[in-house]
């Protein structure tokens, strides 16, 4: 690569903590850890909104806040927070270039996802503790 | 190096992309995998609208109830339960073939339409349930 400048230093430590992302596969491996753990909670998801079809409000107050609908409810919800995070930052930084659209979309996408996120888990653990 | 200066002046050929290839059967779900992902991004949405209502009392859980029980509200829930059970069915196709399975010729393309088949006919067969549990069609 550059043989034009002799340095004492390897190739290696002259690349290393030089990376683009600087985070290795965390981002590949985290977005295939949730899906794998999104697959039995998305079926359970299901069966709990199915479930849940046509009953009154007091009904549907009563399921969702029982403790293992909720934690499974609960676990649905923040696990696919994340993975749509990850998710969403992928397509941004595939179709926006821009040098501050970018970094601002980036930024939105957190912002929508936390926002999301809270206001789901929020309503999941009044419902559960019958506030 | 120096070579490398010198080539972005000139005008170097830029690798293919998409619109010179035929589309093919895995190129098509692989788009529709990242749309669906895209559409549940903000279809999260009607979930949290549907939990807080739920969370905030009768009045506000029977508007939810209302709104989805129109024709507008079942047809974009049913887009809903087909972009969640496809996208779960592509992942789990993404996750066989991160595995180094399933990448031949003629199993990428089976894989690919059981994905197809399976989430249609899955997602029928939820509303089909729904139904039923909700007393037949009204």
């Amino acid at each position: 690569m550059s043989d034009h400048k002799p340095s004492i230093r390897t190739p290696l430590s002259r690349v290393r903590y030089l990376g683009a992302a600087r985070s290795g596969t965390k981002h590949f491996w985290h977005q295939r850890l949730t899906s794998v753990a999104l697959i039995p909670l998305t079926i359970g998801a299901v069966f709990v909104v199915i479930g849940l079809l046509g009953r009154n409000h007091a009904a549907v107050v009563q399921i969702l806040g029982s403790s293992p609908v909720a934690i499974g409810m609960l676990l649905f919800v923040l696990v696919s927070i994340y993975h749509m995070w990850l998710g969403m930052q992928v397509i941004i930084e595939d179709y926006v270039h821009g040098q501050i659209l970018r970094p601002l979309l980036v930024m939105a996408n957190t912002f929508f996802t936390i926002a999301v996120g809270l206001a789901a888990a929020y309503a999941i653990l009044k419902l559960s503790f019958g506030v | 190096m120096a070579e490398a200066k010198t080539s972005t002046a000139k005008d170097r050929p830029l690798s293919p992309h998409l619109q010179i290839y035929r589309p093919t059967l895995t190129m098509m779900m692989s788009i529709v995998h990242r749309i669906t992902g895209a559409a549940l991004y903000f279809g999260t949405l009607l979930l949290v609208w549907w939990l807080t209502a739920a969370a905030a009392g009768p009045n506000a859980y029977a508007n939810v109830q209302w709104v989805m029980g129109t024709v507008i509200g079942r047809l974009v829930l049913f887009g809903y339960t087909w972009a969640l059970i496809h996208h779960m069915l592509g992942g789990i196709r993404h996750l066989i073939w991160d595995t180094g399975h399933g990448l031949g010729p003629v199993e990428r393309e089976w894989l690919t339409v059981a994905t197809l088949i399976g989430s249609i006919g899955l997602t029928v067969i939820l509303w089909f349930v729904g139904y039923l549990t909700m007393g037949g069609i009204r």
